[in-house]
């Protein structure tokens, strides 16, 4: 027997690298064996993707995958802390993986650059142990629950926006599924996105890392997983709380004793929005009433005294607005459609991307005041050539 | 007298003047005050914003998407919208998120 050569359960290189999660307890050589041996999906390769995939890469998770249709933009970078400036214009889900090679180069990692839909879900959740839902819109969180009730695996499931993120785990041991919890999807015009409610990155980081902590956990199979309890997460006030949920349902219409869904539906339909978080166009005014982004310009161009009416709220308004133009917060607007207006002509409203205005159109109209609005709003504006107006 | 202390959050809190936390004092009447009552007074007496926004389309209950946690227990494990309201209870009502 050659005593001078160590009897070793894993390779120098991963004993060093390792060695600070090898010393916990619950962790040790077995439990780098069940990382090493385990395969974790994530779906979102945005604020909460971001820094699940960088954790679990770290802590030698053997597979990773990565699901994500979407290109790096700019305004990821506060919070998408996995791309990098160079990567903007390009495919998440390569960025992604690119930065957990430059992490840990001993995993193996699979990019998945499509949307995940009722057709291809299936397939590419079935190879997986654990699914993350780091997705960002109510469509995508039906989908993958139902994907994972049928092949039977344990959901991570974080969300935020604003100053707020809430954490759980669908499917796991006696714990509800989502749609136990929530068995309808709510009213389209109810749900925020990050574009339009704002968020900050260090929310999205908390709330990130603590799903990779879930996922080490279902894959160490510990006894604290957060199955059947919530925790809301309040960065503005500091506050960490853990609610009591359901159990699972038997009457759930997936996980239940006799489920009416047994296979995957159209999502985009159940949840009447779909899958991708940009702004629908909303059409409520006449064309006749509208100004194409062009008429627009021409307007501006030639008449000096027209009357222009932004309706964002005064926060947008104060990073960037056209010159002389007034602001009237929709909100406001709403809230006191006053005589204030009286004797208004000829007056055109704009907002962010065209939604607002028209609604506020409408409630000037009523008041007796001629306006019209443009389509698109400022982001077509912005747009246009010759026209200087920042995008956000 | 039912002096119960509400709690907004996940953007519920939008439709209430941006109040997370309020203290209230139901006033007295002769059935029991449920959630189900609650969140109709709620919508009378503190709602700013628009109703549809925070009750069910059917009047009863609060909108697919809003969570009723009592006393930290989903309002699900105490009876639902016909949990009978006790003196000092803590009612969140939590919009969940969608964003990430």
């Amino acid at each position: 027997m050659n005593r001078l050569k160590a009897s070793q359960y894993l390779p120098d290189e991963s004993i060093e690298r390792y060695s600070r999660q090898i010393l916990l307890p619950e962790i040790g050589v077995n439990g780098m064996h069940k990382l090493s041996a385990a395969s974790v999906l994530i779906v979102g390769a945005g604020g909460l993707g971001c820094p699940v995939a960088m954790y679990l890469a770290t802590s030698g998770v053997g597979t990773i995958g990565i699901v994500e249709y979407d290109v790096v933009e700019l305004s990821n970078l506060h919070r998408q802390i996995g791309h990098r400036e160079a990567s903007v214009g390009f495919s998440k889900a390569k960025s992604l993986v690119s930065t957990l090679k430059t992490l840990n180069s001993s995993i193996n990692y699979m990019s998945f650059e499509t949307a995940l839909s009722d057709s291809n879900a299936k397939g590419i959740v079935k190879d997986f142990d654990v699914v993350v839902d780091a997705t960002d819109n109510v469509s995508s969180r039906y989908l993958l629950n139902d994907v994972c009730v049928l092949l039977r695996k344990p959901l991570v499931s974080g969300s935020a926006l604003r100053w707020e993120g809430q954490l759980t785990v669908y499917n796991h041991k006696t714990g509800p599924c989502y749609r136990c919890v929530f068995p309808k999807p709510p009213p389209p015009e109810t749900v925020t996105n990050c574009s339009d409610g704002g968020v900050l990155g260090p929310v999205t980081g908390v709330i990130g890392s603590m799903q990779a902590l879930e996922v080490i956990k279902i894959l160490l199979d510990e006894d604290g997983v957060l199955y059947g309890r919530l925790v809301m997460f309040d960065g503005l006030s500091g506050s960490h709380r853990t609610f009591r949920l359901r159990d699972r349902d038997p009457q759930c219409a997936v996980c239940g004793d006799e489920p009416t869904v047994s296979e995957l539906i159209d999502y985009d339909a159940f949840c009447g929005s779909s899958a991708c978080d940009k702004i629908p166009s909303l059409k409520i005014l006449a064309p006749q009433d509208r100004y194409s982004p062009e008429e627009f310009k021409e307007r501006l161009l030639n008449d000096p005294y027209v009357h222009i009416i932004d309706v964002r709220p005064s926060e947008e308004f104060a990073v960037c607005h056209i010159p002389d133009s007034l602001n009237l917060p929709f909100e406001e607007l709403k809230a006191s459609p006053s005589s204030l207006y009286e004797g208004l002509q000829d007056v055109i409203v704009v907002c962010r991307r065209g939604n607002e205005s028209q609604l506020a159109v409408k409630m000037l109209k009523d008041l007796g005041v001629t306006a019209k609005d443009v389509v698109g709003g400022l982001q077509a504006w912005s747009r246009l050539p010759g026209v200087s107006f920042p995008s956000y | 007298m039912c002096d119960i202390s509400l709690e907004f959050a996940g953007g519920a809190e939008l439709l209430f003047e941006s109040r997370k936390k309020q203290s209230v004092s139901l006033p007295p009447q002769d059935r029991p005050w449920t959630i189900d009552l609650l969140v109709k007074w709620l919508a009378k007496n503190l709602l700013k914003g628009n109703p549809e926004m925070f009750i069910h389309a059917d009047g009863s209950g609060v909108r697919p998407g809003i969570l009723v946690l009592i006393n930290e227990i989903d309002w699900e494990l105490l009876g639902g919208k016909d949990y009978r309201i006790q003196n000092n209870d803590s009612i969140l009502f939590v919009s969940t998120l969608h964003g990430g």
